[in-house]
């Protein structure tokens, strides 16, 4: 257990690291930090005083190191456009990105996952194959789309939700949440369904394909041949053993969101984290983008851990050091 | 419980419900004994398996018929694609689409089952008729415990308590050649090596004490050193607990050493059915005769082991008459025309027109 | 679909008198006997069974086929060219499709702010998303296969290299990715924004996203078909490696290849609008169907519904029908769920 958990660490502070090594490049190398921070009157001289102070005249492992210890810290440095420090834009801007893409995370998984089940269980039903039409529209739409369409239909002709914005949010110490207004709540609607719907339906589609697989499987026909319930069959065996893969796709799916809340964010003007990345590249604003590399990066790592752990729970396969099977003819 | 075996076609409704509940215990002593029953367990008439396909349908089991007796071992031999997994599929009705039933009758102990509703067909299941695969690593599911799966097959079937059931599985495990069950219970599936995992197969098949267990080639994926072992615990195990067996293998060898009575398979139709001994030893029909000829033997010193020339013939393009009739030795005009019909003869059965002949002179 | 069987039982007769009534023939004519007999096979084969017993396949490529059509011959059957700047007049700006009240015969779909004509831009519009999805798909797969190949054929060293990238990579969305390397790029190069430019950045940046799923495939296989004998054999007497990679191990992986990437196709034309929409892709002046989405989005909310939910439906029905195409062929070549 111990082992597989270092082991996995390890993996991740592997990845952490290039990243950082990415992030760290494109900071110094791409565009000229000095430059975009001072004036065009700003003698020469004055901006090799600059990049003195800076360090950037340091070797670049040196330079990199630094730079490791400040992200450590939080510390990327000023934004260019916004004349910042941008651990201070991403914490203002961090909660509103989170509450969007849990709620859609829950949305892909609490309807996406039944819905599967169901096409799996009854493959030709009728009511199977309308979730099937509906999913591969689904994955068809690209993500702004689906917002287009959905301000099109509530916020234009029906004129029900509002088409952009976070509604009325309440600040709760660093926190700010639009869960408990009204206003907020509604201005949540579309744009959760929109970041939602693209990984709903492949979470459908994983766990029907997943679940037609597992019941192919000579211990389901076993389980039947025994004589156990239908549910039992279903639920209890087919089901946890569809687990297994969908927990890491699954993982994966939900660490994309908070990437493609960038998308969603921008078709609904939402005060998020993605919204700033994108006016970043709009204005080469590298600290930010460098940090929200970092940052989305983080919360990957963070992810893939869990899931990592949540498959050690579900399949004993890993939990049991193999060394130990002591089986005999 | 014996008694119910009699039952056979007293009011169908009422034994379905007696079905439904899993409570076969109690029997009415009211109701009439069949005594034409009283021979066979399962009775199979003129059963047809077939597969819609884009080119028609193809009928990969052609009416077989053959009966079970309370008790024995019976073999069910053929070469791979000759129909005998799915005739035994389609006794526990676990046929899988697009393979259906398209004719005949199973009945298991007068009762038909074939066309029995689902929740009737699934009580039976486990309770009545077990089953057990060809792979044991295949045949456990890898999340549970074997505990688990041996107690909740228990539980479903009989009324006791969770506990009971704990301490049954526990037995039964001990029973299969399992040392260790007590602690072993809790292991899952891939703690366990291919023989003991067939053993713990073995013991689920038995656990809610069945009349029938159906063994599809259980020994096929197991090492051959430990396939006489498995073979004998089935034997064993079998006849403790008083549960028929129908043997499914493409190995006569194994058929000898354990069955009773055989069935040799060919093309989805049978061709000879009869005593072990005697198709063993004076085996009548051609394609019979083949497959003997090509089992080793310790006592007889044989220069070289025949050989059938040729292959089964696919499922579209089985030849009219005698199915076997392209890699007959034997092979007349009639057998090119016409299709032969099992034909008793001596103690077995036959279809092959060599001895059509002789039955139409005996007679 | 009677007329292709009808032509498959005449290609049957061809071919059994090509084979039996003149086996002597002269060389063209067992040619054409040859090609007979292997049309004959298509469409008898499986493949071709489950695709004329599909309509819904059927449909998506033919609305495939001519949606490139289309997009190919635009400038000759656009009613406008949107981008001869000469021809356009302000004056018919805003014009709503015709069948509106306030529509105009000669724009069907109506027109933009700028006086363009919408079906003209969408038919000119499909062009460059078509090709931007068409070049990053190759790109991706050039770079995938390539990768695949060396990583499962050489191992060691560059095989741990290669996959613990792809690894790094995969756990990233290929949007993220996409946009990333678009925004250095930009930054790197002064005049990333002009036309011809744009279109290379963006191939390469969506290329560039999506080679993972290539190389793990074709690795894989290529592990398998390593151990094969005619590879063996190849090795014995002395074939360059380079040589049995292209040769020999590249036709035998190159089967699931098709099938990524025909699914990737859709994800990549549906990354370049989602890029274009979100105003770094491909320029306004050379508009692909996300940039006209993009630009239409202003006038929604003015009532202005068909400049943006015109090329909107374009985009949809070219995506939707390549991904039925990509479903059917997975299914098809995958025999476990017939």
């Amino acid at each position: 257990m111990l082992a597989f958990i270092i082991r996995r660490l390890a993996q991740s502070l592997f990845v952490m690291f290039f990243v950082a090594l990415v992030a760290f490049s494109m900071f110094n190398y791409v565009g000229d930090p000095v430059h975009q921070m001072v004036g065009i009157e700003t003698s020469f001289k004055e901006r090799e005083a600059l990049r003195e102070h800076l360090g950037l005249n340091d070797p670049a492992p040196v330079q990199f190191m630094r730079f490791i210890g400040h992200a450590v810290q939080g510390e990327f440095g000023l934004s260019y456009q916004h004349k910042r420090p941008v651990a201070g834009l991403f914490k203002e801007r961090l909660p509103a990105t989170l509450e969007l893409s849990f709620v859609a995370a829950l949305l892909a998984l609490v309807v996406g996952v039944p819905m599967g089940v169901y096409t799996g269980l009854n493959r030709h039903g009728f009511l199977s194959k309308l979730f099937m039409t509906f999913s591969l529209i689904g994955i068809s739409l690209p993500t702004f789309l689906i917002g287009i369409l959905l301000i099109f239909i509530f916020a234009v002709i029906l004129g029900w939700l509002p088409s952009f914005g976070r509604g009325e949010v309440i600040t709760m110490g660093a926190w700010t949440t639009g869960l408990l207004t009204k206003s907020g709540l509604k201005a949540l609607i579309m744009p959760s369904i929109t970041l939602g719907l693209f990984q709903l339906t492949l979470i459908m589609r994983l766990v029907r394909s997943e679940m037609l697989e597992v019941l192919r499987t000579d211990y389901i026909k076993f389980a039947r041949a025994r004589g156990l319930s239908n549910r039992a069959v279903n639920f209890g065996h087919a089901l946890k053993n569809t687990l297994v893969p969908v927990i890491t796709i699954t993982g994966l799916q939900i660490g994309s969101i908070i990437a493609f809340a960038i998308i969603t964010e921008t078709v609904f003007q939402w005060p998020g984290m993605g919204l700033m990345f994108l006016q970043a590249i709009h204005n080469v604003d590298i600290p930010i983008m460098s940090a929200y590399l970092l940052l989305v990066a983080f919360f990957f790592v963070v992810i893939n851990l869990i899931v990592d752990l949540l498959y050690y729970v579900v399949d004993p396969r890993l939990r049991i050091d193999l060394g130990k099977a002591n089986g005999h003819g | 419980m014996h008694i119910l075996r009699h039952v056979g076609w007293v009011k169908r409704s009422k034994t379905y419900q007696i079905l439904m509940n899993g409570e076969f215990r109690f029997a009415t002593p009211t109701l009439h004994l069949n005594t034409e029953t009283c021979l066979s367990m399962l009775k199979i008439e003129n059963l047809t398996i077939r597969f819609d396909t884009r080119y028609g349908p193809l009928t990969a089991v052609d009416n077989v018929t053959f009966e079970v007796r309370p008790g024995e071992v019976f073999g069910l031999v053929g070469e791979s694609g000759a129909g005998k997994s799915l005739t035994g599929q389609a006794i526990i009705g676990l046929l899988d689409p697009p393979g259906y039933i398209a004719g005949g009758q199973i009945s298991l102990e007068g009762v038909r089952i074939d066309n029995l509703a689902y929740n009737h067909l699934r009580a039976l299941r486990g309770r009545k008729i077990g089953m057990i695969f060809q792979d044991p690593l295949t045949s456990l599911n890898p999340l549970y415990t074997i505990g688990k799966q041996l107690t909740e097959t228990i539980l479903t079937h009989t009324s006791v308590t969770t506990a009971e059931a704990q301490q049954q599985a526990i037995a039964l495990l001990t029973d299969v050649g399992i040392p260790g069950a007590a602690e072993r219970i809790n292991q899952y599936p891939h703690q366990f090596s291919g023989g003991m995992r067939q053993r713990v197969v073995i013991a689920l098949a038995l656990c809610a004490n069945p009349q029938l267990v159906i063994a599809d080639e259980p020994t096929t994926a197991l090492d051959v050193s430990i396939q006489a072992q498995i073979l004998s615990l089935l034997k064993q195990m079998c006849r403790e607990h008083g549960a028929a067996v129908i043997l499914i293998t493409h190995d006569m060898g194994v058929i000898s050493q354990v069955a009773q009575r055989v069935a040799v398979m060919y093309s989805g139709r049978l061709v000879e059915i009869g005593d072990v001994r005697q198709i063993v030893k004076h085996p009548k029909h051609p394609y019979a005769r083949g497959l003997m000829g090509s089992i080793p033997s310790l006592h007889h010193q044989v220069d070289q082991l025949t050989q059938i020339d040729g292959a089964m013939p696919r499922l579209t393009d089985i030849p009219p008459g005698c199915a076997f009739h392209p890699r007959c030795p034997e092979c007349f005009d009639l057998c090119r025309e016409k299709r032969p019909v099992l034909k008793k003869i001596a103690n077995s059965h036959i279809a092959c027109w060599l001895y059509a002949q002789e039955a139409h002179h005996a007679g | 679909m009677w007329w292709i069987r009808a032509c498959g039982s005449i290609w049957e007769r061809l071919t059994v008198m090509g084979d039996s009534a003149h086996p002597t023939e002269g060389l063209s004519l067992r040619k054409g006997w040859r090609i007979a007999g292997t049309l004959k096979r298509l469409t008898d084969s499986d493949i071709f069974y489950s695709f004329y017993h599909s309509p819904v396949t059927v449909i998506a490529v033919f609305v495939t086929l001519l949606m490139i059509g289309s997009a190919l011959t635009a400038p000759w059957i656009a009613p406008h060219n949107p981008f001869d700047l000469a021809s356009l007049d302000l004056m018919d700006s805003h014009i709503p499709p015709a069948w509106e009240d306030d529509g105009d015969k000669r724009y069907l779909l109506g027109t933009d702010d700028q006086g363009r004509d919408v079906l003209s831009t969408i038919l000119y519009g499909s062009r460059i998303s078509l090709m931007v999805g068409f070049l990053s798909v190759i790109f991706s797969m050039v770079l995938g296969v390539s990768l695949g190949i060396i990583s499962g054929y050489a191992g060691g060293l560059a095989d741990v290299l290669i996959m613990r990238i792809a690894e790094i990579q995969i756990s990233f969305p290929a949007i993220l990715i996409a946009l990333l390397v678009d925004g250095v790029l930009r930054t790197l190069i002064p005049n990333a924004h002009s036309e011809r430019l744009a279109v290379i950045v963006l191939v390469f940046s969506i290329g560039i996203s999506g080679w993972v799923q290539y190389a793990r495939t074709v690795r894989s296989s290529t592990m398998v078909e390593k151990n094969k004998e005619y590879v063996q054999a190849a090795r014995v007497i002395g074939i360059h490696p380079v040589l049995i990679m292209t040769r020999h191990i590249l036709p035998n992986v190159m089967g699931p290849v098709l099938v990524i990437a025909t699914i990737h196709l859709a994800v990549a034309i549906i990354t370049e609008a989602t890029l274009s929409f979100l105003g770094v892709g491909v320029p306004p002046t050379q508009p692909s169907l996300g940039t006209l989405i993009r630009i239409g989005n202003d006038f929604l909310f003015s009532g202005e519904w068909w400049i943006t939910i015109f090329p909107s439906a374009a985009l949809a029905i070219l995506v939707l029908a390549v991904n039925l195409l990509g479903d059917w062929l997975r299914d098809a070549l995958n025999p476990k769920l017939r």
